[in-house]
């Protein structure tokens, strides 16, 4: 087997690049302003939902109920964004918007979601605020940068808030994962087990501590990255609007 | 030709070849007194000689530093190069003949099966260690896909002709864990203890072992047909065409056949065994193949004008 097909199939991205570089249409600009508005806006109901409900019930125990149902939708709505990059839309690597996206819905549904017990763990707090400061910045950011009025505090927000809410969320995401170990072991939750007609195991439990181990290379790689664009972003003194 | 080589003898006309990093741009070395008729190869290795630790294979040699690199064949006076050639040197790190992949590459997917054939300890619960399945079908796979490897490893000593001589090793190191990885990953499965045999019993097997067979026949059959075809070297003078076998009027309907039944195989190989990973391991190995047969078949339309329309890139009529 040989790799010859290679440049053949470079040939094409070529074209996609270039017009990456020309930018989004009207109507692709227009599409895109819609979006980041109304992620904006969810993810600030899920703030004031936080809010309200620390105030109403005077501690911050068990907030992630009053929040549950907006959660799902707007993160699980964030899938769009590999499509938009897919189709070319926005200029980011359809692999590395899959691998964040996913990871965030992975953590949305397939743990906090399928494990009731974890719900009520204050690791949960952790990266739902996380999260919700960091998109409400992100969604804000990506609006501005479309319709060319950056103000530098959104932009100097995006990457400087990361430094600690980065790590935040890891520790609520690590230890939520963690948390939900034992339940999913004793009930072998999204588990199959041999014998079976189609010769197939898959344990769940291993997986997650698969995926725990993951945030070990990855994590540092991802945060020092985004401590270089920091430094080549907040560097300029010009408006330079690179979308992340 | 011959009046030129009278002429270059008689006015001891020589080239200068300078070559320069294609990052730093500083000069690496300069060549005085390179005969026109030396290839790219011959002045690698004089390269080679200032600069003891990059091998030939190692080198490439452009004339522009973002383009492509200069074939070893390529001859220098007939490059678009003045008296002094100037060429763009790039390291491609260390290199290893394709032999050699292809030999760790598949020998380490055979071996590694057969050690959870044998049950070998530690894999499987202490009990079980080097006893063997009662079902006859866990043989016979261990048979076909040590067959499949030991075929692959004869096609790449003996027919394979390779376009390049070598390959990256961060790239060995990458298709090895693939194929040990994934050899791993089935045979653990299909040697288990807790194995269940397929659904249909001996005629599903019979079956899926005859396409089988059919399959790594057409395999073998694609692969010498094209080598044969590649006797002039590495420029094709024409489109590999069907000849007298059968097995290779799957050209009639397909660009690259060989990945056909390469893909035709593994599904069997899958309905054999019925066994999940397997599938999981054939659409891998179909989506890699489909990527590079449509480049295949999207250079052979570029190449050839006249080039079959009712032909596919790996699945007749469809893809």
């Amino acid at each position: 087997m040989s790799a010859a097909a290679q440049g053949t199939s470079k040939a094409g991205h070529g074209d996609v690049a270039s017009r990456k570089k020309k930018g989004p249409g009207a109507l692709a600009t227009a599409y895109l302003v819609i979006y980041n508005v109304v992620m904006t806006a969810g993810w600030l109901v899920i703030a004031v939902g936080l809010v309200r409900a620390y105030l109403a019930r005077g501690s911050y125990h068990g907030l992630y109920y009053s929040i549950e149902k907006p959660l799902k939708f707007f993160q699980t709505g964030a899938l769009l964004e590999i499509l938009h990059c897919a189709v070319g839309i926005v200029p980011s690597s359809v692999v590395l918007t899959g691998f964040q996206v996913m990871s965030r819905v992975f953590l949305t549904w397939a743990v906090t979601h399928s494990v009731r017990e974890v719900q009520s763990e204050d690791s949960v707090l952790l990266f739902v605020t996380a999260w919700t400061v960091t998109e409400i910045i992100r969604y804000s950011f990506y609006t501005f940068s479309l319709l060319n009025h950056l103000p530098y505090l959104i932009k100097w927000a995006r990457y400087t808030f990361f430094i600690v809410l980065y790590p935040m969320g890891v520790s609520g995401e690590l230890l939520t994962i963690y948390a939900a170990l034992p339940y999913v072991q004793k009930t072998g939750l999204y588990s199959v087990t041999l014998p079976n007609k189609y010769n197939f195991s898959f344990d769940y439990y291993a997986f997650l501590i698969l995926v725990m181990i993951s945030y070990i290379p990855l994590f540092p790689q991802l945060y020092f990255h985004m401590i270089r664009q920091r430094k080549k972003v907040l560097g300029h003194t010009e408006d330079y609007s690179k979308v992340e | 030709m011959l009046l030129q080589r009278k002429w270059s003898t008689i006015r001891n006309y020589f080239n200068k070849v300078e070559v320069l990093d294609a990052k730093t741009k500083e000069q690496l070395c300069f060549l005085d007194k390179v005969d026109p008729h030396s290839t790219i190869g011959d002045i690698k290795s004089l390269f080679y000689k200032s600069y003891p630790q990059w091998y030939p294979a190692r080198q490439a040699l452009r004339l522009d530093p973002k383009g492509k690199s200069l074939r070893d064949e390529e001859v220098l006076q007939n490059l678009p190069v003045g008296t002094t050639a100037t060429m763009y040197f790039e390291d491609l790190g260390p290199q290893l003949g394709w032999t050699t992949v292809f030999f760790a590459e598949y020998m380490g997917a055979l071996l590694t099966y057969l050690l959870f054939f044998f049950r070998v300890p530690y894999i499987y619960s202490h009990t079980q260690a080097f006893t063997s399945s009662p079902h006859s079908v866990v043989t016979l796979a261990c048979v076909c896909h040590t067959f499949h490897y030991m075929k692959r490893l004869m096609e790449t000593i003996f027919v394979h002709r390779f376009s390049h001589g070598t390959m990256p090793l961060r790239a060995i190191v990458k298709n090895c864990a693939y194929y040990w990885g994934f050899s791993a990953w089935l045979a653990y499965y299909i040697n288990h203890p807790l194995y269940t045999p397929p659904s249909y019993g001996e005629l599903q097997v019979k079956y899926a072992l005859f396409t089988f067979a059919m399959c790594e026949m057409g395999n073998l059959s694609i692969h010498m047909s094209l080598s044969n075809h590649r006797v002039d070297g590495f420029r094709l003078r024409r489109f590999p065409m069907p000849t007298k076998n059968p097995f290779t009027w799957l050209f009639f309907f397909v660009s690259c056949p060989n990945y056909t039944y390469e893909v035709g195989a593994w599904v069997s190989f899958t309905v054999m065994t019925q066994c999940l990973p397997v599938a999981i391991y054939t659409l891998f190995g179909f989506i890699q193949m489909t990527i590079w047969a449509k480049g295949k078949h999207k250079a052979y339309i570029r190449e050839f004008k006249d080039y079959p329309s009712v032909r596919m890139a790996i699945i007749p009529l469809i893809l």
